[in-house]
């Protein structure tokens, strides 16, 4: 097949499935946090790319004053925080500045959060110039591990879909299991009768956007392990990770999980056999044909309307 | 105890209710009738703060809920089960209720919610929107009751429900009056029904009250001349 010997074709798709999982830990890492802004509370966030570049920019910081004293083995879970932090901080900024005004007009927040877009890239390029920067990784993350002589698997990759794991089932146990997350979804459900029981909606509102940013952050914090940073690195994702949150249908995480899974491993496979964007266009057009006979996306939730 | 003086409610330039006045004691249940579009659906969304209004004076009990946000008027006492029920649909009986906790910080659901309406019981897990209109209406009282209300608020509870469920209704909201003694303010079309629930009834016609009642001297006659279009 394809010239290829069939122990060589395991191999290859070993490894471009383990660069598959990368990306879909990178995808959904993304849209995790742009699934609770744009899924549950319906604000198209063109901005959610920045806020990843917050964090990456925090941790590259960080790395270089690691290296500076001497720990740079350990800054890592201090780099998620401070990321996270940041964020959380700039998002509850954003939500009572901008974004609170613009929940009854939908697609003037489109507008509205990509002018914020571009202000922000303009202060990346002014605070940490247009270079593109790379974090000093700790050396346990440096490396792969070699099950067999032909299959390569990177540790950074790993770490990143460990780090993915714990986020997904922290966003789940937040949204399904604790009080923060039911007043969430009864805002997100119907904000008027939220009010009417008692829940401070405006208050959740904002908790919710500067946490679905605080998540974007530590994504941003967990890509800096695999490319580097620059000011518009957040913009090549944003497109991916709307995809992603459409394609599995907005208001279901579930759906937002499976979607990123089908999406990276398609692009990732696909993109051996054939040219990078041939690949990509494959995977838009087979999204194109599922979204045309599911327009609520792969898991619409049923209930009666 | 609820007591509004001259409120008035505005969709812009035109005035819908123009200075109305009552008071509701405790233990008390009133109704409020009237033809459609006569004000009461926008009554009762002013006194829930989702409709701003003004007002010489809104309390409850002692304290002055004017100008309140919905979720201040609920943590002072009132609750509301919103004409066409408006429960949360996706998700499930049990979530829905829980929604209504916020305000006693309690996280499980009291016992003597599922002993007045069993049937959200036997259907914890169901998503709410998968109910029929009258679970949705049990679901939307339980709802409002467990934030412990002194006012309780009911805009047309019997719109759009079989005969036999309605019947049902007017024998949980006389028990839940009997059971916490609290004041009970329900909008209605239907007069069978309020007969059965209400202490005394007024008749609203474009946003002014113009008729008022004791239950026991009711003219149905006359209150039914008002209600026919």
């Amino acid at each position: 097949m394809f010239g290829y010997s069939m122990a060589e074709i395991g191999n290859v798709f070993v490894m471009q499935g383990f660069s598959g999982l990368s990306l879909f830990s990178v995808l959904l890492l993304m849209a995790l946090g742009l699934a609770i802004i744009f899924g549950q509370m319906g604000v198209i966030n063109m901005a959610h790319g920045e806020f990843m570049i917050i964090g990456a920019y925090a941790t590259v910081m960080l790395s270089k004053f690691a290296v500076k004293y001497d720990f740079v083995n350990y800054y890592f879970p201090f780099a998620m925080i401070v990321a996270f932090g940041l964020a959380f901080a700039v998002g509850y900024l954003v939500e009572f500045v901008l974004i609170r005004h613009l929940y009854k007009r939908p697609l003037d927040t489109l507008l509205a959060t990509w002018g914020l877009s571009l202000v922000m890239q303009q202060i990346f390029r002014s605070a940490f110039g247009a270079k593109e920067v790379s974090a000093e990784l700790p050396e346990w993350m440096l490396g792969s591990f070699k099950p067999t002589p032909d299959i390569d698997i990177p540790i950074n990759g790993v770490f990143v879909m460990g780090l993915t794991a714990l986020i997904t089932a922290g966003v789940f146990l937040f949204m399904f299991r604790s009080r923060w997350g039911l007043r969430v979804r009864a805002t997100v459900q119907n904000r008027v009768m939220a009010g009417a029981v008692g829940i401070n909606t405006k208050k959740v509102d904002r908790i919710t956007f500067a946490l679905g940013c605080g998540i974007t952050g530590v994504a941003g914090a967990a890509f800096t392990t695999i490319g580097s940073t620059g000011p518009t690195s957040g913009s090549l994702y944003i497109v991916d990770s709307f995809m992603v949150v459409v394609f599995g249908g907005a208001a279901s995480l579930l759906g937002t999980i499976s979607s990123a899974f089908g999406i990276a491993q398609a692009q990732s496979i696909l993109q051996f056999f054939m040219t990078s964007s041939m690949g990509k266009v494959t995977t838009l057009l087979t999204i194109v044909i599922i979204l045309m006979m599911r327009p609520e996306g792969l898991f619409a939730s049923k209930i009666r309307k | 105890m609820l007591e509004i003086e001259n409120m008035q409610v505005s969709y812009g330039q035109s005035k819908v209710i123009q200075g109305v006045s009552f008071k509701a004691e405790k233990n008390e249940t009133l109704a409020i009738m009237g033809r459609n579009g006569m004000g009461k659906t926008t009554l009762f969304k002013a006194l829930m703060g989702i409709l701003p209004s003004k007002a010489d004076k809104a309390m409850i009990d002692s304290e002055s809920i004017q100008g309140d946000e919905s979720h201040q008027r609920v943590a002072k006492g009132i609750a509301y089960v919103p004409q066409g029920r408006m429960i949360f649909p996706a998700m499930t009986v049990e979530e829905n209720i829980e929604t209504g906790l916020e305000k006693s910080g309690d996280r499980v659901i009291p016992d003597d919610i599922y002993a007045l309406f069993p049937v959200l019981f036997d259907m914890k897990k169901r998503k709410g929107g998968n109910l029929s209109g009258g679970q949705q209406q049990q679901l939307a009282i339980a709802r409002a009751l467990v934030t412990n209300p002194k006012v309780l608020l009911l805009d047309e509870p019997t719109e759009g429900i079989q005969p036999s469920i309605i019947k049902d209704i007017a024998k949980v909201l006389n028990e839940i009056r009997k059971m916490r003694e609290i004041t009970i303010i329900v909008s209605e079309q239907v007069l069978s029904f309020t007969m059965e629930i209400a202490d005394r009834i007024i008749v609203i016609e474009r946003g002014n009250f113009i008729h008022e009642d004791k239950r026991d001297d009711v003219d149905a006659a006359k209150i039914k001349k008002y209600l026919s279009v």
